[in-house]
């Protein structure tokens, strides 16, 4: 028996991701919402999803004591960030007036600029599906490049190591929609949302070995 | 852009059933939300919208269970409306799996519900919905008034100038009604979606008229529109939505296929 984490640290659509990892795990595997840092300093697999504000979210993951367990599980364990799960990960995130963040990452979380190109107005959030230019990484396996995923957000993720990036959507301005270190996978778009793509790459994350 | 352009099939919820008649040759039973989503989402919709009629406010759990059952098999985002005026609602509906909700007449008689609602769950859960019906003559310049009650009602509220309220207010998108074309499949009041899109940062979805591919196409190049919706051409099989996206890649649009 394996178990999965889905840390519980905002209101988010955390029924949704978990209907996804139902739909695709087998009977050997338990798929838990962690509201508790000990359920997932238990837990094999970690899925780290997140919506809404920066502020409220980095503020609920202190005051539920899950910063370190989430830290922690990001050091050994496979890891999947998704959203403001993957925002939160970064060092700071300009929403809110300016957040500190956890800072697994180098780098910032900054807003999209308005923008104007050939006379259409970019729409703010970004919400829709996107192209993800994939950098070679074992969760993309079975994933077409340039694949459309669901995106959904107003801010988007730079990172300073251009080695983390592992996969680039263009937005705007072309951005790192993916990022991955290690056993940690990180994305702003959300494969739980993201049809037959979506839940090939969530396949691929239950039965990944958090090597690259 | 990169950014495709988005088909939403809107479904009509009357205690947990689709009403309206969907007719698909193999769909066993023409009202399960699940089986019609399932096939929606197969086809290749970007999302489904459920608008729910449920007369009675007892009824709407049996809405919470339907929603709650689609979004255990169809992973595409989900946006339910209709009779939505609480945030206890909003919670309710995105805890069974909804990704949005539509707010229309909550908003208009308590604009700051849309600002508790975006503050408490995020502007990408807020759709705010607007039924627009023009009030100017032919020659004057256009104006349009939102409309509640199902057209009935005249606010005096300019539409443009609503949707621009709601935007500072936190609506994440606007979905825009024309009440003169809905129902009347002569397409899109293009005028009205080009100027409202013009008018806010947040994507628009146009919606009401439409009866030919050609409507989904206009809706997109003439109107601006960042999503188009459907409901009737799609639910008796006149066009899948995959012969839509077709129609609309052809005609140089950037469709997910």
């Amino acid at each position: 028996m394996q178990t999965v984490a889905i840390v519980d640290f905002s209101f988010g659509n955390l029924r949704s991701v978990h209907n996804a990892l139902c739909s695709l795990a087998g009977p050997d595997v338990d798929i838990q919402i962690a509201t508790e840092p000990s359920a997932i300093e238990q837990a094999d697999r970690v899925v780290f999803p997140g919506q809404g504000a920066a502020r409220h979210c980095m503020l609920a993951l202190r005051q539920k004591g899950l910063a370190d367990a989430v830290l922690n599980a990001a050091r050994d364990r496979p890891f999947l960030g998704i959203c403001m799960g993957m925002q939160v990960l970064m060092e700071y995130s300009e929403e809110n007036d300016g957040v500190d963040c956890l800072g697994m990452f180098s780098g910032r979380v900054e807003a999209f600029a308005p923008h104007v190109e050939r006379g259409s107005r970019f729409k703010i959030p970004h919400m829709g599906w996107s192209r993800i230019e994939q950098v070679t990484h074992p969760l993309w396996e079975n994933i077409p490049d340039q694949s459309r995923f669901y995106f959904v957000h107003s801010y988007y993720t730079a990172p300073r190591d251009k080695e983390a990036i592992a996969g680039r959507t263009d937005y705007v301005l072309p951005f790192a929609s993916v990022i991955a270190r290690d056993q940690v996978f990180a994305m702003q778009s959300h494969p739980e949302k993201s049809g037959e793509h979506g839940l090939t790459l969530l396949r691929n994350f239950l039965h990944w070995d958090g090597r690259c | 852009m990169g950014l495709a352009k988005r088909i939403i099939p809107c479904l009509d919820v009357d205690d947990g059933r689709v009403v309206k008649g969907v007719k698909f040759v193999d769909i066993r039973d023409a009202g399960d939300p699940v089986e019609i989503a399932r096939r929606y989402d197969q086809e290749g919709a970007d999302e489904i919208t459920f608008l729910d009629i449920t007369a009675s406010h007892h009824d709407r759990d049996t809405t919470v269970h339907m929603v709650e059952a689609v979004a255990e098999q169809v992973f595409i985002p989900l946006t339910v409306g209709g009779g939505i005026r609480t945030v206890e609602n909003i919670r309710t509906l995105l805890c069974a799996g909804a990704d949005k909700v539509g707010i229309n007449t909550a908003a208009v008689t308590n604009p700051e519900f849309v600002q508790e609602a975006s503050d408490t769950v995020g502007n990408q859960c807020i759709v705010v919905a607007i039924d627009a019906k023009r009030i100017s003559a032919p020659d004057a310049p256009p104006r349009w008034d939102i409309f509640t009650h199902g057209g009935r009602k005249d606010t005096g509220i300019d539409a443009l100038e609503w949707a621009k309220k709601m935007e500072t207010y936190g609506a994440g998108e606007i979905l825009l009604t024309s009440m003169d074309r809905d129902g009347t499949r002569e397409g899109f009041d293009l005028e009205l979606t080009r100027a409202m899109s013009d008018a806010v940062g947040i994507p628009i979805i146009a919606s009401g008229g439409v009866g030919t591919l050609q409507h989904l196409v206009d809706g997109v190049t003439e109107g601006g529109a960042d999503a188009v919706l459907a409901a009737s051409i799609f639910h008796f099989q006149e066009y899948t939505i995959g012969e839509a996206k077709q129609y609309m890649h052809q005609n140089g649009i950037e469709v997910r296929l």
